[in-house]
């Protein structure tokens, strides 16, 4: 029994000249490996450099916008810290000209002080001096003027007395005073005619807060002055007010202005710093990361994802494209393999073909020449009037010779039509009809060995174009060969159904013997044959032969005890005969 | 009615020999030649009915002979002798004049009635 495939086609077909699994060449190993060799070549090639400039492009990048976003920071620091610094030497220029111009002595009055003051509070708009000091050289204090009650108050024992004694001029931290804003002091030492005395001034920061270090601050900058304790020396809008902590950590001391990166719990930012030169002030200016590298990150985010879909695109690409392009190379292979079999096949064929016809030339005439003189010795016998002693003997035995003379002519003249070539002549062929006007043939042995056959005739089956002769030579073969091959009393079953490719198969199912399973490979092979003494061994090939020069295939399918099929598969040929 | 007259043309000798004696057996006059040149002598210098030619013979062959016989006797029917009466031999002979192909080794009765068929009898 067979088992088709749902496609249509048989499981386990044997063509004399496919030989997929034999051949190593062809190994299914090969392939794969060959796949993954050009997968990975190509997608090493196209990867590794799109990974590369990748990543080249990101490092620029983020350099070049680092540098972008630190540049514009440091500038404004540095501007903001020129100003505080600036705007410190004005106070402390404003405080010597006071005391060089002689207005203020060691000898001063209240009132003489308080005009100064006045003065100074106008001509200078912003950071107002809030009060003046006069301290003499043992720390007390001689006059005062502004809001508080300080007269007579020594400072001998505080620091910044010894500081400004020292270092000649002294700012000191930002605290809590006059109305609870935040102020400092600034002090200088002024060397008189009368002996040395300091000038002690307040200083107001709320406009120095508002004015010089706020200034075109964006909404997610802020600048600041912090001591180097961290305590903030101006308000913060980040960090709140005055004399609050700031939670980062001032850096070292370092010339002019410098850029870090530091996190704060709100998250990256950039820091700007300048130690203020002569004062406990640390210029912070910071800026938060996001709006500064808000586009990068964004387009950070574009690389990624252009680069990830890129990758996955191009490996995708590359396994369906290696995959193909390996899959079509393995089909060429092998249909190359498969036609140079079968050349070999058809050479070895040939070489038979010449062979065998060279022979069977060379044999009939000797055969020709002893079945004329064993008819002679017949006519003699017959013919004549006389009698023969043993005369029916005498011919008995010529007549065998007779018959076996006919039998060698039988293979040389199958040799020989096997050699050549025949000519095909074209004709519209119903399949069905054909079948049946070979079957006639064997119609005595069918119903003497009770053969039932049957037939099965798709509806649909077109008329085909071939040659009528050889196709007879073909199903008559094909046949006989079944009926050999089955028990009386057999079936043999009979199908004709188009395919889906313009061709029509014709089944011939017995159930007979059957084939085994090594002998598959070989029946279609000249002189190939299961019954020595029997026949040429000749059949099939030629059978074979045939089925090809007319284009078609021809398949077997075999299990012993339980039968053979032989599929003749013809091409319809002319394709007006395919819609009627 | 006159006997048939034929000439039996093959390079196998034993052949020729046996089928004359055999034809002549049944009243045939027939006569043997071994090449195409002693045949178309023979047709020359004689009348046949039909010519039983080989189409293989070393030298002059069958279809030379066959348009040489021809020129002489336009009449002369011939029937070709081959190991193989396949469409080409078949075709080319009749092509050349042949009247007909005969597979070797012949039954003599199909022979026979051949000749007879050739002759016109």
């Amino acid at each position: 029994m067979t088992t088709d495939h749902p496609n249509g086609s048989l499981e386990h077909e044997h063509h004399p000249t496919a030989r997929r699994p034999a051949d190593p060449s062809l190994a299914p190993r090969r392939y794969r490996s060959l796949f993954r060799r050009v997968a990975l070549s190509t997608a090493g090639v196209t990867i590794t450099p799109l990974l590369i400039m990748t990543g080249i492009n990101y490092y620029q990048y983020s350099r070049a916008i680092e540098a972008r976003t630190r540049q514009p920071i440091e500038s404004q620091t540095s501007n903001t810290a020129h100003a505080v610094s600036f705007f410190l030497k004005e106070r402390e220029s404003a405080m010597r000209f006071v005391v060089t111009q002689g207005t203020v002595t060691l000898d001063c009055t209240n009132s003489q002080l308080q005009k100064n003051l006045t003065s100074l509070r106008r001509s200078l708009s912003i950071g107002s001096f809030v009060d003046l000091g006069v301290i003499d050289s043992d720390g007390r204090q001689r006059c005062y003027a502004g809001p508080h009650k300080l007269q007579g108050r020594s400072y001998k024992d505080q620091d910044w007395f010894h500081a400004v004694t020292l270092k000649g001029v002294y700012i000191s931290e930002v605290f809590l005073g006059f109305r609870r804003s935040p102020h400092f002091v600034m002090a200088i030492r002024h060397q008189g005619p009368g002996g040395s005395f300091i000038l002690r001034a307040t200083i107001d920061t709320k406009e120095l807060s508002e004015q010089i270090l706020t200034i075109g601050l964006r909404p997610s900058s802020d600048a600041f002055l912090v001591n180097r304790k961290g305590v903030l020396q101006s308000s913060s809008r980040t960090y709140g007010p005055a004399l609050s902590r700031c939670p980062l950590a001032v850096p070292h001391r370092a010339e002019g202005v410098h850029v870090v990166e530091r996190r704060d719990e709100k998250g990256h930012l950039f820091l700007g710093f300048s130690y203020i030169d002569g004062s406990p002030f640390v210029l912070m200016h910071i800026k938060r990361a996001e709006e500064a590298m808000g586009s990068w990150i964004s387009l950070r985010g574009e690389m990624l994802t252009f680069l990830g879909i890129s990758v996955i695109l191009i490996l995708l690409v590359i396994y369906f494209v290696s995959r193909n392009m390996v899959r079509r190379i393995r089909e060429a292979d092998e249909a190359r393999a498969q036609v140079f079999h079968k050349m070999e096949y058809n050479n070895k064929l040939a070489s038979v073909g010449r062979l065998a016809a060279g022979v069977a030339h060379e044999i009939n005439n000797p055969l020709a020449i002893i079945n004329e003189k064993a008819g002679l010795l017949k006519d003699r016998i017959t013919l004549s009037d006389d009698d023969f002693p043993q005369e029916k003997k005498l011919l008995a035995n010529i007549d065998s010779i007779l018959k076996s003379v006919k039998r060698c002519s039988t293979i040389t003249h199958r040799l020989l039509g096997f050699a050549k070539h025949m000519d095909i002549k074209f004709e519209t062929i119903a399949l069905d009809d054909l079948l049946r006007e070979v079957l006639s043939f064997l119609d005595k042995e069918a119903s003497f060995r009770s053969i039932g056959v049957s037939f099965h005739v798709h509806p649909e089956t077109p008329r085909i174009r071939s040659d009528r002769g050889q196709l007879q030579q073909v199903f008559l073969n094909i046949v006989n060969n079944a009926f050999a091959a089955m028990d009386d009393r057999g079936r043999l079953e009979i199908t004709i159904q188009p395919t889906d490719h313009q061709t029509v198969e014709v089944h011939i199912q017995d159930d007979g013997v059957g084939i085994p399973e090594e002998n598959l490979q070989r029946i279609f092979e000249p002189f190939f044959t299961t019954k020595p003494g029997i026949g040429t061994g000749l059949g099939l090939s030629v059978t074979y032969g045939i089925v090809e020069k007319l284009n078609g295939s021809l398949r077997v399918k075999s299990e012993v005890g339980k039968g053979t099929l032989f599929v003749v598969e013809l091409p319809v040929g002319d394709p007006d005969l395919l819609d009627t | 009615m006159r006997s048939l007259r034929v000439l039996i043309v093959d390079d196998e000798q034993e052949l020729v020999g046996a089928l004359v004696e055999r034809l002549d057996m049944r009243g045939v006059d027939a006569h043997g030649a071994h090449d195409g040149a002693t045949a178309l002598e023979m047709v020359e210098q004689r009348d046949f009915d039909v010519v039983l030619l080989d189409l293989k013979m070393p030298g002059m062959g069958g279809l030379e002979v066959i348009g040489r016989m021809h020129e002489r006797r336009p009449e002369l029917q011939i029937i070709l002798l081959t190991g193989h009466c396949d469409a080409e031999n078949t075709v080319k002979g009749k092509a050349a004049g042949a009247f007909d192909c005969l597979v070797k080794p012949v039954d003599i009765d199909t022979l026979l009635s051949m000749l007879n068929k050739a002759a016109g009898r």
